[in-house]
């Protein structure tokens, strides 16, 4: 079944190349999209269930063997990020559909907007197989060139001027790690993953340790961990609804994944541990700090998403089993709820004409059925017991108390007043924007139809997401049971080597 | 393995004016910038390869050749940068449509914090008179919110 490891990459890049022919077809430009996502969706379960048994699929690009070719692996952790991520890329298209069609509007050049989301989706599934260091960052440069049209879409004034932060800011990382991919193969001889896990130890631990943190610094760039994570809150709001909420769930989500890949394979013995967890504290603290502060609620989200970043860093620095294994879930866990949490939010400018905390009131009352999509994944995003958010917090804590040294205590307090921080922050969304009275201006726009019903496909596709967040919490038992295996599997590092090199050690 | 001296001048030189062109706020020069690391971070990988004639067999004996695979991965990356300059060239031309200029603008958000602090700060010595100019243009804002 090795054939199907390229196929998440592949469908969405042949897909592009459809969609942009038929440009003037919005209908089956439109179909096609949903089915190349949609049976992207199909394989990543496939390869999930495939890779269960602890055998990661290889396939070696255009039959080069290992070193000299390029590898795709498609291990637990690489086809768990590939379900979560084609999951979610597929309700945001369908959600975007929907915006479009309401719309009706040449505002937004959609002809442009399908292919390059599914190169978008083409590009994180690459960073996801990735098995070569060189791969991976042409899946970071397939995704950000996709992600710096996407942002800029439309090409007004705001999005240009967020889009030149962002673009800059992305640019400078993939240089960092471009520059550290030259300076690994300078060293060792390889871009191999595995072969690198190998011959990375042989090299002097100052070299390794300068090596290290150039591909930290990079990735840290591109997870937005602070103190590298300003450009974040300023540019991903201004970007249309979807476009916000496959960012905010996904890139930083595969720069947190890239980084749980090299840290665990390429280097184990984890002298930057401390630092990953220090950075972890500051970007849980700091990030909800500027949340708390924030009115309006895009801005607020993205300062949230900074924030939880910062659980995600503080399983990587732990560097046990547990550790990584609530990594991961968190990780599963805030792709979905942060993207719910962004459409909701799209929803709330469609319903109030605004995300501006001061221009809302009343939502809660005037569309029922939005306070719901709204509250769910915001109590989830906070912790509030039975979700998911609060089970996956609760098996980084519980990896915190086990590690018991005094950062790891420090970073337990820090996580439990940030997950309080949350509420607080989310609790004053609430308040102001559903719960109290209807501002007048948002009455007297009630009038007309076009702003009371929400288009059923915008509500759909969040109303997805909602109920799949939700339903994590369901399958958290099933869920940790992979995410501890995949943990375990990366630390043994055994099972991704020998699945590349399968005769002997390189 | 022997590294070429001149080379590694190169991209030091190549990195240093790219790194003071991308502090600029001209997003012209910014690109300036990043075309020049580009280029730097090239020859940088270029190093990190054997030095040697043209990996053919038949044409060069195997310990003389260069390495292929940097070359490769050069080839990759100037189409990549070539990508993205490009890209970066059409948002500031359109920059240049919408403001007139290409400047790299400060962020709202920051700028309001400014005002904010700027009239805290008013606000505390309002015994004496506002130093700066920006003064009544901030109480002018504060009126319109």
């Amino acid at each position: 079944m090795n054939w199907l490891v390229p196929l998440p990459v592949v469908m969405p890049l042949l897909g592009a190349a459809v969609t942009l022919l038929l440009r003037r077809h919005p209908n089956l430009q439109r179909t096609v999209s949903l089915v190349i996502l949609a049976a992207t969706l199909a394989v990543a379960v496939a390869l999930l269930a495939l890779t269960a048994s602890g055998d990661p699929l290889i396939v070696a690009v255009g039959g080069w063997a290992a070193p000299m070719g390029i590898v795709l692996v498609a291990d637990q952790l690489a086809a768990l990020m590939l379900v979560v991520s084609a999951a979610v890329t597929l309700c945001v298209l369908v959600y975007s559909i929907g915006q479009g069609m309401a719309d009706q509007d040449d505002a937004v050049p959609v002809a442009v907007y399908h292919p390059a989301y599914l190169i978008l989706t083409a590009g994180v599934t690459n960073a996801f197989l990735a098995g070569d260091l060189f791969n991976l960052y042409v899946g970071f440069e397939i995704l950000l060139a996709a992600s710096y049209v996407l942002i800029t879409i439309g090409a007004t004034k705001s999005r240009i001027r967020d889009g030149t932060t962002y673009v800059v800011v992305s640019l400078l990382s993939s240089l960092i790690f471009l520059t550290a991919i030259g300076l690994i193969y300078g060293a060792t001889g390889t871009l191999n993953l595995a072969q690198l896990a190998d011959r990375l130890d042989a090299l002097p631990d100052g070299l390794q340790l300068g090596l290290q943190s150039m591909l930290l610094l990079a990735f840290g760039i591109k997870a937005a961990v602070f103190p590298l994570s300003a450009w974040l809150p300023d540019s991903y709001p201004t970007a249309i609804a979807p476009v916000t909420a496959v960012f905010a769930g996904l890139l930083t989500k595969v720069g947190v994944y890239a980084i749980i890949r090299t840290q665990t394979l390429l280097f184990p013995d984890g002298p930057a541990d401390d630092a990953i967890l220090i950075a972890a504290l500051l970007t849980m603290v700091v990030g909800i700090l500027g949340a708390v502060a924030q009115s309006d609620i895009k801005r607020l989200l993205s300062f949230t998403l900074v924030s939880h970043i910062g659980y995600m860093l503080f399983g990587i620095g732990l560097a046990s089993s547990a550790g990584l294994s609530g990594a991961i879930f968190y990780v599963v866990h805030h792709i979905v709820i942060q993207t719910t949490l962004f459409l909701a939010a799209g929803l709330v400018e469609r319903r109030g004409g605004t995300t501006a905390l001061e221009h809302l009131g009343g939502l809660a009352r005037l569309a029922p059925l939005l306070g719901v999509l709204f509250f769910l994944p915001a109590l989830n995003l906070a912790g509030i017991p039975p979700f998911s958010g609060f089970l996956g917090k609760l098996g980084l804590l519980q990896a915190g108390v086990a590690n018991g040294g005094v950062l790891a205590w420090l970073l337990v307090s820090g996580g439990v007043i940030t997950s309080l921080l949350t509420l607080y922050a989310i609790g004053r969304v609430w308040n102001l924007a559903f719960w109290r009275t209807p501002r007048p201006e948002t009455v007297a726009a009630d009038g007309a139809a076009s702003v009371r019903v929400l288009p059923r496909l915008m509500v759909g596709a969040t109303l997805a997401l909602v109920v799949l967040g939700t339903g994590l919490t369901v399958v958290s038992g099933p869920l940790f049971d992979v995410t501890g295996q995949a943990a375990q599997e990366l630390l043994d590092r055994e099972p991704y080597i020998q699945a590349v090199f399968p005769e002997e050690a390189p | 393995m022997s590294t070429n001296l001149l080379l590694v001048i190169v991209v030091g030189v190549l990195f240093a004016a790219g790194v003071t062109l991308l502090l600029e706020r001209s997003l012209t020069r910014v690109i300036l910038g990043i075309t020049m690391l580009g280029n730097g971070v090239n020859v940088l990988i270029l190093l990190g390869g054997a030095y040697g004639g043209p990996p053919i067999v038949g044409v060069t004996p195997e310990p003389g050749m260069s390495d292929p695979l940097t070359q490769a991965m050069i080839l990759t990356a100037i189409v990549i940068t070539l990508g993205m300059t490009a890209f970066l060239l059409a948002m500031a031309y359109r920059s240049w449509l919408l403001t007139g200029h290409d400047d790299v603008q400060d962020d709202v958000e920051d700028r309001r914090i400014m005002e904010r602090a700027e009239r805290d700060q008013g606000l505390e010595d309002q015994d004496s008179p506002p130093v700066t100019a920006a003064g009544p243009d901030n109480s002018d804002q504060a009126g319109q919110r």
